[in-house]
């Protein structure tokens, strides 16, 4: 049974990696720091009777069911290209909606910059979180433009089908124009903030991770070049291709960053 | 304990080191048929990588330890020393070459990673430092350099083995604990060096 989202001009034409690998080949450190962990771990997490809670800068503040959040929006398949930190990068067909209806929904107050977001803890059934890898619980945010931007979108779905927990069941961001570490898996808290919030790979280390994170081929990682990378599922001899700048998505999010330095603001 | 260490060190006498040169070359000829065949995930080349890596450390870690060994356990693995140290050479060889030609691959990068990239730099200077100590391995250079001048070079391994564990700590992203552990285990086989032979499990076993 088919999820039946619709298709979106958002989309890339390129070819999707198989849900194999899209499935197989995680960073979700709740489940392990392993690759192959969180497809090994992840089914402990219980996703029946799933709430978010809304709070903050909202005229709406409370707590949502996932019928309550999936009540009245049309699901779309968006087709995004995910860029890794780490160098790597996948096609993959999520199925979702944009972020804006839910926030436009709950009515954002005029005070409100930043969006807050929390994964859940479970530590009786995230077999990672034992060891301190990062502070859990892992948080995220966007500034309120990045986020109302029509290429942000919360997915519950992928090729179609329900999202299986490996890939942050059973709701999750994704901002496809940044390092795929921003779009934070299994949401239970969405906060509208005034202030830029806590991230949690930026807490972790400072001057390697911003609260950016655009993808950008023209500013290092401290420990890596950020100028190429390996796409997912060319086998041994997988060729390395150019990162570009947003990811590819320059021409619908660089203006929210007109006249930064991006070096600075990475 | 000690009548265990004795039947070991009687069954080890009689075991040659020759074959621990296929066998160690076998995993990583494993290794290489599980990428091609699929058998190590979607992303073959980093497994290999970091897997050779990790094993290369072990070996590594093996070495350094034939000594306490002996020393402390009396337990005389000498003669296997120099194969876990060329095994060790050859792991960390290849785990180097799959870095480059498959991982990294653009050899303008190449460069700019050893330069730019501070673990990288000190994982290239530990191989760097593995390089004559596996040129000097054996007989001849042996007779050649002298057992003095000869031991005084492969002291480079109290300096690449820290080096490698330390590669290893800083590659990992976020705090993960297990390389810290191999790192304080490499220091730990470098301090028992500092500590003084007359201990009487020793006199027992020379006794013996």
């Amino acid at each position: 049974a088919g999820l039946g989202a619709v298709k979106s001009d958002y989309s890339t034409m390129e070819e999707p990696n198989p849900l194999e690998h899209i499935t197989s080949y995680n960073n979700y450190y709740e489940f392990g720091t392993g690759k192959d962990d969180p497809a090994r771990n992840a089914h402990r997490l219980t996703t029946d009777g799933w709430q978010v809670e809304i709070a903050g800068l909202v005229d709406k503040p409370g707590t949502w069911t996932m019928d309550d959040i999936l009540k009245g929006t049309t699901l779309e398949e968006r087709i995004y290209r995910l860029r890794c930190v780490e160098g790597w990068s996948m096609i993959i067909p999520w199925v979702g909606f944009e972020l804006s209806d839910l926030l436009n929904r709950v009515g954002v107050q005029p005070g409100a910059k930043y969006v807050a977001f929390e994964t859940a803890l479970r530590p009786d059934e995230m077999t990672g979180v034992g060891s301190r890898v990062i502070d859990w619980p892992y948080v995220e945010g966007l500034r309120l433009d990045e986020a109302m931007n029509p290429l942000t979108i919360l997915a519950t779905g992928l090729y179609d089908e329900t999202i299986p927990n490996q890939n942050g069941a059973p709701i999750r961001l994704v901002v496809p124009w940044k390092y795929g570490f921003k779009s934070i898996k299994s949401i239970v808290r969405i906060t509208l903030t005034e202030d830029e919030p806590p991230t949690s790979w930026n807490k972790t280390l400072p001057n390697e991770y911003g609260f950016y994170s655009n993808v950008n081929p023209n500013v290092d990682h401290p420990r890596w070049s950020q100028a190429t990378e390996r796409r997912i599922g060319g086998g041994l001899r997988a060729p390395r291709l150019p990162t570009l700048m947003f990811n590819g998505y320059g021409a619908q999010v660089a203006d929210l960053y007109d006249g930064m330095d991006l070096s600075k603001y990475f | 304990m000690l009548l265990v260490i004795e039947a070991m060190n009687k069954a080890l006498r009689r075991v040659p080191a020759w074959p621990l040169y296929p066998l160690g070359a076998l995993p990583v000829l494993w290794l290489f048929w599980q990428g091609v065949q699929g058998g190590l995930g979607v992303d073959p080349a980093k497994a290999i990588e970091h897997r050779l890596g990790l094993w290369g450390l072990w070996l590594l870690i093996a070495g350094l330890a034939v000594t306490p060994l002996g020393r402390f356990a009396g337990l005389r693995l000498i003669k296997f020393r120099r194969a876990i140290g060329l095994l060790a050479f050859f792991y960390i060889l290849t785990h180097l070459l799959v870095w480059l030609v498959l991982d990294v691959q653009i050899p303008a990068q190449i460069w700019a990673d050893i330069v730019k990239r501070p673990y990288i730099t000190i994982g290239m200077a530990a191989f760097v430092m593995m390089v004559p100590l596996a040129l000097t391995s054996n007989n001849w250079s042996l007779r050649k350099l002298g057992p003095v001048r000869w031991r005084r070079l492969h002291r480079l391994t109290y300096i690449l083995v820290p080096l490698g564990a330390v590669h290893f700590v800083m590659v990992v992203k976020g705090w993960q604990m297990e390389p810290f552990y191999y790192l304080g285990i490499v220091l730990v086989l470098l301090v028992l060096r500092l500590v003084p032979t007359a201990i009487p499990a020793r006199r027992r076993a020379l006794k013996s």
